[in-house]
C-alpha cells in the first residue's frame, strides 16, 4: 500500500479536480457564471421547491368521468341510430360503466343488435374486425353496450397524455417560469412550478377542463314549466355567472365548440365600459356555422358556455359572417387573459382533480436555505474540530481533507446530475459527511490494533486498510438499502434526502478509503516515520 | 500538548463485561418495547393509532399564514371561515401575526378549491395575508403514502436481514433484525410521546428519519459483527460470551467517536435547522443513541442466545497475518 499504485493517485486527483470543477459554478455569481467558456460546467445545484419556493400539484385524471362522458355521447348516437331505423326502445341509460336499453318489439331485437354492432365505436388498431365496444344481448330484449376493457384503458392512457399536452400548451402561453410536468403511474400528473408563481392562478389555468360551447337559449319554454323544473327534451338548465340571470335554459345541441376556435386574445371593450373581454377567431367550419346560426336567429340569444356554466348570453343583433367575435362577461384583465389562454390551448380531454398540493412561499424557501446553510456550517465545523482533537493535526487533518474531497464530490455530482437538493437533503448531506469520518476512524483504529499486536509500522498501516475495507463496504451498503427504499416513498423532500444519502455513500467509500490512502502514503514517503502519531 | 491528540490519552483497551448485564438490559428493553408499542397503538385511532398523525398520512390541509402587521386573532380567523364549515383549528405560533391553520375539506368538496376559498376569506378579513406554505393531501394520496411508508419500513428491515444473512450467517441476521425492531419500536414510542405533547407528528419525514436510523443502526451492528466474526475465527475455544465482550470492547473507541460526530452534526441540525429539520434530527439523535445501545445489548446477545457454528482449535497465537495489498 505504501508503494502507491499510480492509478490510485490519478483517480484521486482526477476525482478531486472534477469535483471542484463541477462545484465551482455554485460559488460564482450568476454574471461570472454566464461568462464561462462553453466547455466549463456551469450548472448549479438544483434546489427543491422547499428551498426556492414553488408549488407541486398532483392531479389525478378522472377516467371514470371520461368513460361516463364517452358512454353518454354514445347513448345519444344509439338514440338517433335507432330512431332512424324506426326501432322502438325504452330504458336507455348509462349505469355502472355501461349503456343499457330495452328493445320494445322482440322481432326487432336482432336488427337493433346488428345495427349497433356495425355502427358503434371504432375498430381496434391492428385488428380490422375487432371493435372497442361490445354489444351483448341480455334477457328481456335488453342490450348492454360497454367498452372493451383494454381498449378503454388505452384510450384513458392516451387521454392522460393529451391532458399533459394541453397543460403544457396552457402553461407555455401563460409565460410563467417553465414548470415541470410529469406523468406518474397510470392516471396521475405531477406539476412542479418553481419560484414566486401563484398556485391559485396555476390551478385555475391547469385544472379547468375549459370546454367551450355555443348553445342557443331556449326562448320558447314557458316560465311556468321552468319554475316547475319541467325541462323540455333536448334542453338543459345551466348555471350562469353573467350576473344577469342565475341560470339559463339552453338547447343541448352545441353547433359550435372550442375545437373550432383558431385564436383567442384578451381585449378591451371599445364601445362601452372598457371592460375586459376575449376576442376569438374561428376556423372555416365554425365560421360557416356561426354565420348560419346568427343569420337565422337574429333577435334571439345564444349562450357562451364554459364547462357547463354560462359565461354570457348575448343577443344576436345582426348576422356575424366574419368568423370572429368576442366574449364579454364578468372579466378582470387577468381572468380574460387566462380564458384566452385556455381557449387557445384547447380543452382537457379528461377532467382532473387535485389530489395533493404543496406550496412553499419564496420567503420561507429563503429562510430554509439560511437555516440549512447555518446548520451545515456549524455541524461540519463541530465535526472537524472534534476530529482534530481526537486524532491530531496529521491524521485528523488527513481525515478532514478526505472529508473536503467528499463534500466537493457530492456537490459536484449533484450539480452535474441536477439531482434535486431539498432541505432534508441538506440534513442528509451533513449527516453523510459527519458519519463519513467513520471510515477514517475504522482505518485508524485498525492500524492501532495491528500495531499493538506487535507488527511494525508499515505492515500495521497496510493491514489497517486491508482489513477495514470489508467493514467499511458492509457498513455503507446498509445506507444504500435505506436510501433506495426512501427514494420510492415518493414525496419530493424525502426523495432529495434519499438522493444525497445515496450519492454520499459512493463518494464516502471513495474518499475515505482512496484519498486517505494516497495522503498517508505521501506522508509515509516524505517523513519516513518510526512511530504512528496516533498510537 | 499532553492531551492532544486525545486518542493517545483515551484508554487503549477497555474490559467492560457487557454480556454480564445483558439479562438486565434485555428485560429493560422488552419493557420499553411493550410500552412503546402501547403508546404507538393506543387509542387505536385510525389511521395512525396513538401517534399524532401528520397530514401526509391523514389527509387534510395545513396552511402556514401570516397576518402581520395585524395580530393573528384566532377568533377573527374562525369568524372569517365560518361559512365554509371546515372545523378548522388555529394555532398561533412564534412570530407576531403567524398562525398555523389546519382543516379538512368537507366530504366531496374539491380539496384544492377549498384552499382558494379559505385564502379569499382570509384576505377579505385581514387585508393582505401572506401564505408561507400550504400543504393539501387528499384522502387517496394519504392512504397510499401511509401504505408506502409502512411497506418501506418493512422492506428496509427485510433487506437488512437478507444482506446480513448473505454476508454473515443467519444467526447474525436475526440478531441484527432483533436490534432493528428494537430501534424502530422505541423510535415509534418517542414519536408517540412527543406527539402527545404536540411536539412531533408522524409523517413522511419521520418515516425517512426511521429509515435512516435503520441504516445507521445497521452500520453499527455490522461493524461490531465484523469484529465478532473475526474473533470467533481467532479464538475458537473462548466462550461465546467472552468473544462478544472482547469484540465490543475492541470497537468501543470507534463506536464512541463515530456516534459523537453524528451527534454533533445532528445537534447542529436540531438547533439551527428550523422547524422542518427539528423533528427529523431529534428522531435521528434518539436513533443514534439507541442504535449504538442495541448493537451492543440486543444484536450480540441474541446471537449468544441462538449460538453460532464454530469449529476446531484456536488459531496460533499470532492471528493477524500481514496482508499485502496494493
Amino acid at each position: 500500500m505504501m508503494n502507491l499504485a499510480r492509478w490510485k493517485v490519478i483517480l484521486v486527483v482526477l476525482a478531486t479536480v472534477l469535483g471542484l470543477l463541477f462545484t465551482l459554478p455554485n460559488l460564482l455569481p450568476a454574471k461570472v457564471r454566464d461568462g464561462l467558456p462553453g466547455f466549463m460546467p456551469s450548472s448549479t445545484l438544483h434546489l427543491g421547491l422547499d428551498l426556492q419556493g414553488g408549488s407541486r400539484l398532483l392531479y389525478s385524471v378522472d377516467t371514470a368521468a371520461l368513460r361516463t362522458e364517452r358512454l353518454t355521447n354514445m347513448a345519444e348516437d344509439i338514440r338517433t341510430g335507432l330512431h332512424g331505423k324506426n326501432i322502438a326502445f325504452t330504458d336507455l341509460a348509462v349505469t355502472n360503466g355501461a349503456i343499457g336499453l330495452r328493445i320494445t318489439d322482440p322481432a326487432q331485437l336482432n336488427d337493433a343488435v346488428t345495427l349497433l354492432r356495425r355502427t358503434l365505436g371504432s375498430s381496434l388498431p391492428g385488428a380490422a374486425n375487432a371493435r372497442d365496444v361490445t354489444v351483448s344481448e341480455a334477457a328481456n330484449q335488453r342490450i348492454v353496450v360497454a367498452f372493451v376493457a383494454e381498449a378503454f384503458d388505452a384510450e384513458a392512457s392516451s387521454a392522460v397524455e393529451q391532458n399533459i399536452e394541453v397543460i403544457r400548451r396552457r402553461i407555455d402561453q401563460m409565460g410563467t417560469k417553465e414548470p415541470e410536468i410529469n406523468r406518474q403511474g397510470k392516471d396521475r400528473i405531477v406539476i412542479e412550478a418553481a419560484g414566486e408563481s401563484d398556485p391559485e392562478r396555476l390551478k385555475a389555468v391547469i385544472g379547468q377542463t375549459a370546454k367551450l360551447t355555443f348553445q342557443m337559449v331556449d326562448e320558447q319554454a314557458s316560465p311556468e314549466d321552468i319554475a316547475a323544473g319541467r325541462i323540455p327534451p333536448g334542453d338543459e338548465m345551466l348555471v350562469s355567472t353573467d350576473g344577469i340571470a342565475p341560470q339559463y335554459l339552453v338547447k343541448k345541441r352545441a353547433p359550435i365548440s372550442g375545437e373550432m376556435l383558431t385564436d383567442a386574445r384578451p381585449g378591451f371593450d371599445q364601445q362601452g365600459g372598457g371592460g375586459a373581454l376575449v376576442q376569438f377567431r374561428m376556423n372555416s367550419l365554425g365560421a360557416t356555422r356561426f354565420a348560419d346560426i346568427t343569420r337565422q336567429n337574429v333577435g334571439k340569444r345564444f349562450a357562451i358556455v364554459l364547462d357547463k356554466k354560462v359565461i354570457s348570453a348575448p343577443n344576436i343583433l345582426n348576422p356575424i359572417t366574419g368568423g370572429s367575435g368576442q366574449i364579454t362577461g364578468h372579466f378582470t384583465t387577468e381572468s380574460a387573459t387566462d380564458l384566452a389562454v385556455l381557449l387557445r390551448a384547447g380543452a382537457l380531454p379528461a377532467p382532473m382533480k387535485v389530489e395533493e398540493q404543496r406550496t412553499v412561499g419564496a420567503e420561507l424557501g429563503a429562510d430554509a436555505v439560511k437555516a440549512g446553510t447555518t446548520s451545515a456550517i456549524v455541524g461540519l465545523i463541530a465535526t472537524m474540530v472534534f476530529m482534530l482533537l481526537i486524532y491530531g493535526g496529521l491524521f485528523g487533518g488527513i481525515s478532514l481533507i478526505a472529508l473536503a474531497v467528499n463534500a466537493v464530490m457530492i456537490i459536484g455530482v449533484m450539480s452535474f446530475t441536477q439531482a434535486t437538493l431539498t432541505l432534508p437533503g441538506i440534513a442528509g448531506l451533513i449527516l453523510t459527511l459527519a458519519v463519513a469520518v467513520d471510515a477514517n476512524v475504522l482505518i485508524y483504529e485498525r492500524m492501532r490494533d495491528e500495531l499493538r499486536s506487535g507488527k511494525n509500522l508499515i505492515s500495521s498501516m497496510e493491514a489497517g486498510f486491508a482489513r477495514a475495507w470489508g467493514t467499511i463496504f458492509d457498513a455503507n451498503m446498509t445506507h444504500i438499502f435505506s436510501a433506495l427504499i426512501m427514494f420510492n416513498l415518493g414525496s419530493g423532500p424525502v426523495k432529495g434526502f434519499a438522493w444525497t444519502l445515496a450519492i454520499g455513500v459512493f463518494t464516502t467509500v471513495f474518499s475515505a478509503v482512496l484519498v486517505t490512502q494516497v495522503l498517508l502514503a505521501w506522508w509515509f514517503k516524505a517523513a519516513r516515520p518510526k512511530t504512528l502519531p496516533i498510537a | 500538548m499532553k492531551f492532544w491528540p486525545l486518542i493517545k490519552v483515551l484508554p487503549v483497551r477497555t474490559h467492560f463485561r457487557f454480556v454480564r448485564l445483558s439479562r438486565l438490559f434485555a428485560s429493560l428493553s422488552v419493557i420499553a418495547i411493550i410500552g412503546s408499542l402501547f403508546l404507538t397503538l393506543y387509542p387505536f385511532k385510525p389511521p395512525c393509532g396513538g401517534l399524532a398523525c401528520g397530514i401526509d398520512f391523514q389527509g387534510g390541509t395545513v396552511m402556514d399564514i401570516s397576518t402581520a402587521p395585524q395580530a393573528a386573532d384566532p377568533v377573527k380567523i374562525h369568524a372569517a371561515l365560518r361559512g365554509l364549515n371546515l372545523n378548522e383549528t388555529v394555532q398561533t405560533a412564534g412570530a407576531p401575526g403567524a398562525a398555523i391553520l389546519r382543516f379538512e375539506a368537507p366530504k366531496g368538496a374539491d380539496i384544492s378549491a377549498t384552499v382558494s376559498h379559505v385564502e379569499a376569506a382570509l384576505n377579505q378579513a385581514f387585508g393582505k395575508v401572506k401564505f408561507a406554505s400550504t400543504d393539501v393531501v387528499g384522502p387517496t394520496v394519504s392512504g397510499e403514502l401511509l401504505g408506502k411508508g409502512l411497506l418501506g419500513l418493512g422492506l428496509a428491515i427485510l433487506a437488512m436481514l437478507l444482506y446480513i444473512w448473505f454476508r454473515f450467517e443467519l444467526q447474525f441476521g436475526l440478531g441484527a433484525v432483533a436490534a432493528l425492531f428494537h430501534d424502530v419500536f422505541l423510535t415509534f414510542g418517542l414519536i408517540a410521546i412527543m406527539g402527545r405533547f404536540g411536539k412531533m407528528e408522524f409523517d413522511l419525514k419521520s418515516v425517512a428519519a426511521i429509515l435512516t436510523i435503520i441504516g445507521y443502526s445497521m452500520n453499527d451492528t455490522v461493524v461490531v459483527f465484523d469484529r465478532f466474526r473475526e474473533n470467533l475465527r481467532k479464538y475458537k475455544r473462548m466462550p461465546l460470551g467472552e468473544v462478544i465482550d472482547m469484540s465490543i470492547n475492541e470497537m468501543l473507541t470507534r463506536t464512541i467517536i463515530t456516534s459523537m460526530t453524528a451527534v454533533l452534526a445532528l445537534l447542529a441540525l436540531a438547533f439551527f435547522g428550523g422547524p422542518t429539520l427539528y423533528s427529523l434530527s431529534v428522531i435521528m439523535l434518539f436513533g443514534i443513541a439507541i442504535g449504538t445501545y442495541s448493537s451492543i445489548y440486543i444484536a450480540a446477545p441474541v446471537i449468544l442466545l441462538w449460538g453460532v457454528k464454530r469449529g476446531g482449535e484456536d488459531e496460533v497465537a499470532e492471528p493477524l497475518t500481514p496482508i499485502n495489498v496494493r
